[in-house]
């Protein structure tokens, strides 16, 4: 592909491994049973909602340019923290385990709870002085 | 969870992430960014892929490093609500409700069909 940035690229690399590592330790240490509310997932991606929200505001509006910060952290670490096709092979867990009311409430809940943690990063970013 | 196992975690994160990436910038340069078609792509693909995965009954670190690292990495959660929001903010409410709509129905789809190929195959 034309006009790749091989820095960027490095930068979104390291990003990734530490975000897949995290995710993956947070998931080994909280199990909970198959078709049952994944703790674990819901846990990891609304936290990273709120990480993704709070660093993509604070590079863009409140710091002095960055190449690479937000590779790094945004694309790289909360990207691969965060995670939409465990969420939805869950989803499809609980579902065939006839549990129908437990899939659509996780569904809903993990949008409804996202949308309100990356608010709440941006608000928090948006309100905090600059002191720089 | 053995050495190797982590290293091979972070080896393939670094991948999943990079071929993110790279996808949804190519999706984006073609089809444009009044809406977020690159991580709509992005997510959809790698639910079916994880489905057919666990559906064809891979276990243990073989799962655990193709499934749960790389196609994990590989797809994301934050950026498809940090996008749905910034289309709220933009006043395109309607644009970041189907953003949020259409990645669920078609995620789980996706999901289901995958995995209901990879119990058959």
């Amino acid at each position: 592909m034309p006009g790749v940035d091989r820095r960027e690229l490095a930068a979104i690399a390291a990003g990734g491994m530490a975000g897949a590592v995290a995710r993956v330790w947070i998931a080994r240490h909280l199990t909970s049973p198959d078709d049952s509310w994944p703790w674990a997932t819901f846990i990891i991606n609304i936290t990273g909602s709120f990480a993704l929200a709070y660093i993509a505001t604070l590079l863009q509006e409140r710091l002095p340019q960055s190449t690479y910060r937000r590779p790094l952290l945004g694309t790289g670490f909360c990207g691969a923290y965060t995670t939409f096709s465990t969420m939805q092979v869950e989803i499809v867990r609980i579902f065939e385990a006839h549990r129908y009311g437990l899939a659509v409430v996780y569904a809903l809940v993990s949008i409804a709870v996202g949308m309100t943690a990356i608010w709440l990063a941006v608000t928090l970013v948006r309100r905090t002085r600059v002191l720089v | 969870m053995s050495d190797w196992v982590w290293l091979a975690v972070a080896a393939v994160g670094a991948v999943g992430a990079i071929a993110r990436f790279l996808l949804d910038s190519l999706i984006a340069e073609h089809a444009g960014r009044d809406f977020p078609y690159g991580t709509f792509t992005v997510n959809i693909t790698g639910a079916l892929i994880l489905g057919f995965l666990t559906g064809s009954g891979l276990e243990g670190n073989a799962l655990l490093i193709a499934g749960t690292a790389t196609i994990g990495s590989f797809t994301t959660f934050s950026t498809w609500m940090l996008e749905s929001h910034r289309l709220a903010e933009d006043e395109e409410y309607l644009r970041s409700l189907l953003n949020l709509a259409a990645s669920l129905v078609w995620g789980f789809a996706a999901a289901l069909v995958g995995h209901t190929i990879g119990t058959h195959a």
